[in-house]
């Protein structure tokens, strides 16, 4: 599974920081960053993140 | 899809006494389509209940929150969008591309870290009012001595308002944002509150400090004057809504007292109580299908947000007050672009105050039975009037 994270659609509401605090951050602007990319255990939360999200900024492909 | 209903509902209202959302909301979020009503300020707009269809309405790009379009629904007095043209800097009423230059403007004011520094003032914020409450006695009003001076105390430490000038900035912002001021009242107190921001502004720009709007006169995507719009939207935005999220949530765990000290009640009482149910109005810029039902450009929508929150296809049980559930994909704070910048100061503000509040007083009580609250639902919040309490 890889994030791809859209820091120009993120409006910095921090709804993945919330949900995947061990995956995402947030940049200096406020903005999405990614820490790093999801293991078996941070799945869920990275799955979360993306359902969270109130402007569609994150993705997910899988693999 | 559905047909549009001919004749309009009347506008939904909670039942007396009661903290779960309007009866009607059941109804309507069952029901094939959408149905019209009438709102207070005269308009006629789509109702949103159900939460995907909440969700849409709020993220879809044909659906503008400028209160210049034609059809964009009024709430009345005390729930108007002044458009951008008159009071720039209102950045809710901007659509994306332009609401992305205020957004981006403030988010790194609110991110999770930077709040998380603002910790120890809410901190000490809180336990001087509770200071406050233990000298003066044994019984207390809690939404005026403690839920609305919180957010109120807190916004002058966020905008850098000098301690002494508290008293005028607080009483000023407590009658715009306190429901039974009059007209006149409330339109002197916006004048003075202007005037003062204004003079703030202008002393943060030859002497800045390390506060909002010091940081955004840094900022040259916005003229002084934007600045002084949003530190003013910030003012009120901020201020009563947390303020019935405190009370009420206190009332919530007071009812509910197995839950008292357990964090996860600030986001249950945050979905639970929606006090901002019906804060979002929108209006369609061109045709659009919302859950089954054809809006049509120029009609105005509200998407509520309290029904969204107790949809039971969202959330199991949503009647119960169950701060064990997932509960985080409410909608308390809207969804799409707008969806609250302040989201994590409200969190850091209630968890803080019912913490404390709890451990400082633990045997705090309603001084009356729960029915018996002046309950408030008149304007666009829900809320308290008065919390009357006793230890």
């Amino acid at each position: 599974m890889r994030i791809n994270a859209d820091a120009d659609r993120c409006v910095g509401a921090g709804q993945c920081v919330l949900a995947a605090p061990d995956l995402f951050d947030q940049d200096d602007d406020g903005t999405v960053t990614v820490l790093t990319e999801p293991g078996a255990a941070t799945k869920d939360a990275a799955r979360e993140a993306v359902h969270l999200c109130p402007s569609g900024a994150i993705t997910l492909e899988d693999g | 899809m559905a047909t549009a209903d001919a004749i309009p509902i009347e506008f939904p209202r909670r039942q007396p006494g009661r903290l779960t959302p309007p009866a009607e909301y059941a109804g309507l979020r069952s029901q094939e389509g959408l149905v019209k009503s009438s709102l207070p300020g005269g308009s006629t707009v789509w109702l949103v209940t159900r939460h995907e269809d909440v969700r849409s309405v709020l993220t879809d790009p044909r659906i503008s929150s400028n209160p210049l379009h034609e059809g964009f629904p009024s709430m009345g007095k005390n729930g108007t969008v002044p458009p951008p043209d008159q009071v720039p800097g209102w950045f809710v009423a901007y659509d994306p591309p332009e609401h992305g230059r205020f957004r981006k403007a403030l988010i790194p004011e609110f991110t999770v870290r930077r709040i998380k520094e603002m910790q120890p003032a809410i901190q000490r914020i809180v336990d001087r009012l509770i200071d406050a409450l233990l000298d003066g006695g044994n019984s207390a009003d809690l939404v005026a001595q403690f839920a609305l001076p919180v957010p109120s105390l807190v916004i002058c430490e966020l905008l850098g308002v000098p301690y002494s000038d508290h008293e005028y900035f607080e009483s000023r912002t407590r009658v715009l944002v306190t429901f039974t001021s009059t007209d006149e009242q409330r339109e002197s107190a916006a004048k003075e509150l202007i005037t003062y921001l204004t003079k703030l502004i202008s002393i943060k720009h030859k002497f800045p400090g390390n506060d909002l709007i010091s940081g955004l006169l840094k900022n040259e995507t916005l003229t002084a004057q934007e600045v002084s719009g949003i530190a003013l939207l910030l003012l009120i935005a901020g201020h009563e809504t947390t303020a019935n999220n405190i009370a009420l949530g206190v009332v919530m765990l007071l009812l509910n007292r197995e839950w008292i000290g357990d964090p996860r009640a600030v986001e249950e009482a945050l979905r639970y109580l929606s006090v901002a149910d019906r804060v979002a109005l929108r209006v369609a810029v061109e045709d659009v299908e919302i859950g089954g039902q054809l809006i049509k450009a120029g009609e105005g929508i509200v998407p509520l947000g309290a029904a969204a929150n107790h949809d039971e296809n969202a959330f199991e049980r949503a009647d119960q007050f169950d701060p064990g559930r997932p509960a985080r994909h409410h909608v308390a704070f809207g969804y799409g672009v707008h969806q609250c910048l302040g989201q994590h100061l409200v969190r850091a503000e209630m968890g803080t105050a019912y913490r404390t509040l709890f451990e400082r007083i633990p045997t705090l009580r309603l001084a009356v039975p729960p029915e018996e609250l002046p309950f408030k639902d008149e304007g666009i919040l829900f809320g308290l009037h008065e919390l009357p309490v006793t230890w």
